[in-house]
């Protein structure tokens, strides 16, 4: 991986984490991973697959069966001058964790006034469409986005997984990785320039796809989504763009406002429910900042304000091509 | 009951730790075949009874007083549950379920404590005891709807005193310390009535005794001196990792150190569970507080049909543990003692086929749920927000229906 630049390789989002944690690891012998099944399984998703064959027990750590434990003792770990990277099995299980992440994770760095630092990244694979069971497809990103002191990121492609992972890990504050687990083995190009080192800040959001009608905002496993509507649309002659915010906390502001302010229509789309999600803040700076400039009121498409369905509902639940373009539709008709 | 294998723990073992005058070995020096000498069991691998020792001495009567049907009806409850079992995992390849968590292995665990519960008795489990639900007479049709993904739990609870499967490991644990605290404050305890007395059963895995849950429980429940059993089922594997990546000592020793015994039974023998558990439930329902009850056994397969146990552990610990069937040691044990004729275990197996056979057919039946249904009950009393999606859903749906009507 790192000794011909630039490099491209086909790799899935789950290959590209993975390459991006052995790239960290390799980098800084400070990074540990910790979680269940990490080691030997690679993890319940391969993420971590042969990490700890080639980096030892010491650094890929398979933990007690214990959220608010792994994420305590990382919490410990990283006052020690380490850099530990956290993987939650499942989103619905981080809630165990909740506590530590939210009333000490978060606010160490300001109650020590500046002292201490929590270099710790928390993986969170997320969202729904694998059919799974109950607490194993949730989007519950909000809860942490609305946490001051934690950063909170999500990739949406094999590249960004490589590059989002590293910089997460490099960062000196807490970061919330949140990695869309039904993309995890969608496959794409990838240019692994290390010289020229990640093409985007870990905070930048970008515009996916170009347009000139209407704004999708989107992040994690609706960006495709999103895309695969914009493509329909393009065939009824409505050009979309498409901003992938990859970062929710902080929101790459600019980005968003500067294509409100040239569309006119802002469309916000995630798996979470809507009630509260990240749409809610989306819409409020984005009536505050571009209201002249604004053609429509801004809509959302979400989740519904229900718990996560049984998954015979989920093809329902979640917002698809139909769902998107209709809000299309009524935000162009006004 | 009282373990004192703190103070007999070998000396000297490498890798062991000394503070004082206790001595706890490294869990990785423990044989996860063999349940060391505290282990209650009645019947050995091929079926014979094993005489009494000072571990099963206690339970012995138990054992004694059961009769030839009592022996005839657990072992159906074996056979039986194993075949839903079976149909389970069968369907999940065959693409009617998304995920099915096996038991196989742990039969005898789940019989043998399902079976030591009265009707009043109350429990919790957690997602795998399929044996757990047959013993309190959930139709094992209903439990197949969360692994269908058409519900979140398809039976009522308090109609079979079992709660729905959790699938967030260890909350249950809290859930059933509370249920018991509730017992004993509507005084359904230590009455004598045995038609009152209640006690409720508390079910988790290995790993599952990691949780901070487990061991808030463990406190709770020691303080408030609850009828409850803890019933941990190690079954040595918590998806990839061994029992030495959950804790140093054994389940069944932690018990102390909250306060009240810990008892481990041989989790293939389900003579042992039932006595085990039987005298549990009976010391809970007096008003004798908690017992934790590790039951020593061994997961067979996958953890669920999303896993490849291939890739984290040896075939041959999978071989010197199927030596250990629970229902082979049952026949063994029944056909020696003269319990029952092959036609009687005949009739059981055909009884197997039956049954396999009609859940079968309920799971291919099992109609998908209708759309508008998930925006119900979520909330008991009238909800705004709720209901203006749920219209706005229902309307947004119809709306494909008239464009296609009108083509
Ligand atoms: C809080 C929580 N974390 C993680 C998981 C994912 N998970 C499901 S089963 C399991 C292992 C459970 O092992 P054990 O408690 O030994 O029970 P067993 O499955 O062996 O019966 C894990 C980690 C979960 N369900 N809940």
């Amino acid at each position: 991986m790192t000794d011909t630049t630039p490099n491209r390789q086909k790799l899935s989002l789950a290959k590209g984490l993975n390459a991006g944690l052995r790239k960290a690891m390799e980098d800084d012998p400070k990074v540990v991973l910790m979680g269940e099944d990490v080691g030997k399984l690679g993890g319940v998703f391969r993420i971590t697959e042969g990490l700890q064959k080639d980096f030892g027990e010491d650094r890929v750590i398979d933990t007690p069966l214990a959220e608010s434990g792994i994420v305590g003792t990382a919490i410990g770990l990283a006052l020690r001058g380490y850099r530990p990277v956290v993987e939650i099995q499942f989103d619905g299980f981080i809630y165990p964790a909740f506590d530590q992440i939210i009333s000490q994770v978060a606010k160490m760095h300001a109650r020590s006034l500046g002292h201490l630092r929590m270099p710790l990244v928390i993986r969170v694979p997320y969202g729904g469409g694998i059919g799974a069971v109950e607490h194993h497809s949730e989007s519950n990103e909000a809860y942490f986005a609305h946490t001051a002191g934690l950063r909170t990121v999500t990739c949406a492609d094999p590249a960004d997984a490589y590059w989002m992972i590293q910089q997460a890990i490099a960062s000196d504050d807490p970061v919330m990785f949140y990695e869309p687990k039904r993309r995890y083995h969608e496959r794409a190009e990838v240019e692994i320039d290390e010289a020229a080192g990640a093409p985007l800040g870990l905070h930048t959001a970008r515009v996916a796809r170009a347009g000139s009608d209407l704004t999708l905002v989107t992040y994690g496993p609706m960006v495709k989504t999103c895309l695969d509507a914009a493509a329909a649309a393009s065939a009824e002659g409505k050009s979309l763009e498409v901003i992938d915010l990859r970062s929710l906390s902080p929101l790459d502001t600019p980005t968003i406002m500067e294509s409100a302010r040239k569309t006119g229509r802002v469309v916000v789309v995630h798996e979470a429910s809507t009630f509260l999600g990240m749409g809610a803040e989306i819409a409020a700076q984005v009536q505050r900042d571009c209201f002249y400039s604004l053609e429509a009121p801004v809509l959302r498409v979400g989740g519904y304000n229900i718990p996560y369905p049984p998954s015979r509902y989920e093809e329902d639940f979640l917002p698809d091509l139909d769902r998107i373009l209709d809000s299309v539709d009524q935000a162009l008709a006004f | 009951m009282h373990d004192d294998a703190m103070d007999s723990a070998p000396t000297g073992v490498p890798n062991s730790v000394r503070h004082h005058e206790t001595v706890v070995d490294s869990p990785m020096e423990h044989d996860i075949t063999d349940g060391g000498p505290d282990m209650v069991q009645f019947v050995d691998g091929e079926g014979n009874r094993l005489p009494t020792s000072a571990a099963n001495e206690a339970y012995a009567q138990i054992v004694e007083d059961m009769t030839s049907e009592d022996a005839r009806s657990m072992y159906r409850d074996l056979v039986l549950v194993r075949r839903v079992d079976a149909e389970g995992h069968a369907l999940q390849r065959q693409g009617e379920l998304g995920l099915w968590p096996s038991l196989l292995g742990q039969e005898a665990a789940q019989v043998g404590a399902g079976r030591a519960m009265r009707a009043q008795d109350y429990a919790f489990p957690g997602y795998r005891e399929h044996g757990v639900a047959w013993c309190r007479g959930v139709p094992p049709e209903n439990l197949l709807g969360m692994f269908r993904g058409v519900n979140h739990g398809g039976w009522d609870s308090n109609e079979h005193n079992f709660h729905l499967y959790t699938i967030v490991i260890g909350n249950q644990m809290l859930h059933a310390t509370g249920y018991a605290m509730g017992i004993q404050r509507d005084g359904d305890v230590g009455t004598g009535d045995d038609a009152r007395d209640a006690a409720v059963m508390a079910f988790t895995g290995d790993g599952g005794t990691a949780q901070g849950d487990f061991n808030e429980a463990l406190v709770f429940a020691g303080v408030a001196n609850a009828p409850l059993v803890f019933f941990v089922q190690n079954n040595q594997w918590a998806i990839s990792e061994p029992n030495y990546k959950q804790f140093r000592i054994p389940p069944y020793q932690r018990a102390r150190g909250f306060g009240f015994p810990g008892v481990r039974v041989d989790g293939n023998d389900v003579l042992a569970v039932y006595a085990v558990t039987k005298a549990a439930l009976d010391a809970a329902r007096a008003g004798q507080g908690p017992t934790l009850i590790e039951a020593f056994t061994y997961r067979m397969g996958a953890h669920t049909t999303s896993d490849d146990p291939t890739k984290y552990r040896i075939a041959t610990e999978v071989d010197i543990w199927r030596e250990k069937d629970p229902i082979k040691r049952m026949r063994g044990f029944m056909t020696t003692k003269g319990h029952a004729d092959e036609a009687f275990f005949d009739a059981v197996d055909a009884e197997a086929d039956e049954l396999a056979a009609r859940i079968r057919v309920a799971c291919q039946q099992m109609p998908d749920p209708a759309k508008p249904h998930m925006f119900d009950d979520i909330y008991v009393d009238e909800h705004p927000v709720v209901e203006q999606e749920k219209a706005d859903f229902i309307a947004y749906h119809s709306s494909f229906a008239d464009a296609e009507g009108a083509r």
